[in-house]
């Protein structure tokens, strides 16, 4: 007994009742397809959130005030803290350092009114937060030396404000109806919704102190974060060390009882790195039970046909089929019905995966399912099993039957 | 011995249900030698299937001694007889047993397949479908042939694989008379030109007549041996 002529039997046997094999190969189809799509999904997402975190900028670090929960004197972050953070001396780790302060604000041009984000940062934030512009300048060190009324629009703003991101360089719009110059846009970072990146105006640190938050009597010197780039990726623990060490040391602060908060850029890429996992482990799970369910309705299915084949199977035994010679023979019919399920399952899968990519795109959001060679892979090989581990009990069963009642079976 | 093809000593076999067994067969012993043709007759429950059974090799006997073509049967493991059925009996059935879903020609290869022969299959089951004169019907699914053609293709796949024996069990009882006959023609020829060892199951005694022996089963024992003919009262 031979490997093709198995495969054709069996075959021709599935053949023989096509709504009976298609109905249990449909239950494959769907978990496999449910598998595909849903491993893919979920590293499509994964891929997604980590570009998007990288978007962020690299090797960064963040600084914000107010420590744990118990702290109750809290200092401000200060420009004095930036410029100890910015000393190569006292913290040979940190390449760049750009404080900031955000305020929420409303911008206007021509009647038009759109609330957002106000980031009031030095020139160095460009490079700590790679920001790249669609059109004109990012704000320099003299702009920021000579408070200028200058701003850089994200380019939602942009869209919102002018309905479009091109040629607004000199124009003027009014923040908390005051003129600011137009020097810059920005190029779109993606996200949308909370996520967006694209929601905000940029000033200079300087102008927004002079004009807004002394109008707020808040402290002049005030900085809502510092933002901090270390030299390198592998240096990034040391730096944070550094600026600790630096922040304790001009808060007087002892260890533990901390007035101000780091954070890495690694810990957010890990967090969600974490979260995309136990996400896609997760899909891929309950995609997973409904392969079960499809395994179990070919158990049924075969049970079935080794009763209503009984008569076969003791002709075959009389003929001189042995019993390997039978459970090769149902397993193969088994098999044969799951992988072909898998096979169709993991073209509906990529169909899906794809469908979810295209109505993704559509509504906006920058996401592409990734169909990994190792999600077919772990399909195939697992639809395979299932119909091999599902076929073992009814094919053992048929391999059992004594020849003599096999063939008296009505 | 050796010109027998098949030696039964006191063979029994005794089957429980529930709690009570029944001696299906009570103790027999027979020879039958190469290239005779024997018709086994009985009523019913006289414990002829039992017999039949047991020479084909499908079930063991509970006690007692079976030599089938010199080799000891009674020892053998399932798999051990599948080889033994597969190289030595012919079985022709009354409901034909053929594949529905296989060609007449893979019908009559099916014992070769489990003999395991690789090459030639093909042509050697069309020369066995060709001298039971369906040579022009070898890619015919039985659906499509009358129920004489049917067992006709059934005995090309009794023969395929050149038994020791040929064991009919009632192999015109689904025939009207006409094909009936032709069948029970076809195999005496057989019996008579390629001395194939030939045994009939069989109720009907204008079947039996055709035989060189008769050997009549009654509750479980051989009633009566004798040349058709010359039957005892």
């Amino acid at each position: 007994m031979f490997l093709a002529q198995n495969l054709l039997e069996a075959l021709e046997s599935l053949t023989s009742n096509k709504l009976r094999s298609g109905l249990t190969m449909l239950g494959i189809v769907i978990g496999v397809a449910a598998v595909i799509a849903m491993l893919s999904v979920g590293q499509g997402a994964s891929a997604s959130i980590t570009g998007a975190i990288n978007e962020i900028g690299t090797n960064l670090i963040f600084v914000i005030p107010g420590g744990q929960e118990d702290v109750t004197v809290t200092r401000p972050l200060t420009m004095g803290d930036a410029r100890a953070i910015a000393d190569p001396l006292q913290a040979p780790s940190v390449l760049l350092v750009a404080p900031m302060i955000q305020s929420r604000v409303d911008v206007t041009v021509g009647g038009q009114s759109h609330s957002t984000q106000l980031q009031a940062v030095t020139a160095d934030y460009q490079q700590v937060r790679n920001v790249t512009l669609s059109d004109g300048e990012f704000i320099n060190d003299d702009q920021v030396l000579g408070r200028a009324s200058v701003v850089v629009l994200g380019s939602d703003v942009a869209d919102n404000l002018f309905g479009t991101t091109v040629g607004l360089v000199g124009e003027t719009v009014r923040l908390q109806g005051q003129p600011f110059r137009i020097i810059g846009v920005e190029e779109s970072k993606g996200g949308s919704g909370f996520a967006s990146q694209d929601d905000h105006v940029t000033i200079p640190l300087t102008t927004a102190q002079a004009r807004f938050t002394a109008q707020r009597g808040g402290a002049p010197d005030r900085l809502d974060m510092i933002l901090a780039q270390s030299v390198t990726t592998e240096a990034v623990p040391q730096a944070v060390t550094e600026i600790e060490e630096i922040l304790r040391l001009r808060h007087r602060v002892q260890v533990g009882k901390d007035d101000f908060t780091t954070f890495k850029q690694q810990d957010i890429l890990q967090t969600a790195a974490q979260i995309t996992g136990v996400l896609t482990i997760f899909l891929g799970g309950i995609a997973a039970i409904s392969l079960l369910v499809g395994g179990i309705g070919i158990m049924n299915i075969m049970l079935v046909s080794v009763t209503e084949r009984t008569r076969e199977i003791g002709l075959r035994k009389a003929l001189g089929a042995r019993r390997r010679d039978i459970l090769i023979q149902f397993l193969t019919e088994s098999a044969t019905l799951s992988l072909a399920g898998g096979i169709i399952g993991i073209l509906l899968g990529w169909f899906l995966a794809w469908a979810v990519g295209q109505i993704a795109t559509a509504t906006g959001n920058d996401f592409t399912p990734v169909v990994g060679v190792d999600s077919i892979l772990l399909a195939t090989i697992f639809s395979a099993a299932v119909g091999l581990f599902f076929g073992i009990y009814p094919a053992s069963r048929a391999a059992s039957l004594q020849p003599v009642e096999a063939l008296r079976y009505e | 011995m050796s010109d027998c093809v098949i030696c039964l000593e006191n063979v029994t076999k005794t089957y429980r249900m529930g709690e009570i067994e029944v001696n299906a067969l009570a103790g027999v012993s027979m020879r039958i030698r190469r290239g005779e043709a024997v018709a086994i007759m009985g009523p019913s429950g006289s414990g002829k299937s039992t017999l039949m059974n047991i020479l084909g090799c499908l079930d063991r006997p509970t006690s007692g001694r079976y030599e089938l073509d010199g080799e000891t049967v009674e020892t053998l493991n399932d798999d051990a007889l599948a080889a033994i059925r597969n190289r030595k009996v012919g079985f022709v059935f009354q409901s034909f047993n053929l594949l529905g879903r296989a060609t007449a020609l893979a019908n009559v290869e099916l014992p070769l397949r489990y003999a395991g022969m690789r090459k030639g299959r093909r042509e050697r089951a069309t020369l066995t479908l060709e001298s039971v004169g369906l040579g022009d019907r070898i890619r015919h699914r039985p659906t499509e042939l009358s129920g004489g053609q049917q067992q006709r293709v059934a005995i090309a796949r009794a023969l395929v694989n050149e038994p020791a024996m040929v064991l009919a069990d009632e192999p015109t009882g689904n025939l009207d008379s006409r094909s009936g006959a032709e069948i029970l023609q076809l195999l005496m020829q057989l019996n008579r030109e390629r001395g194939t060892t030939l045994i009939v199951v069989t109720h009907d005694s204008s079947v039996a007549a055709k035989t060189q022996r008769v050997i009549r089963l009654r509750d479980g024992l051989i009633e009566a041996e004798y040349v058709p003919g010359s039957e005892p009262a």
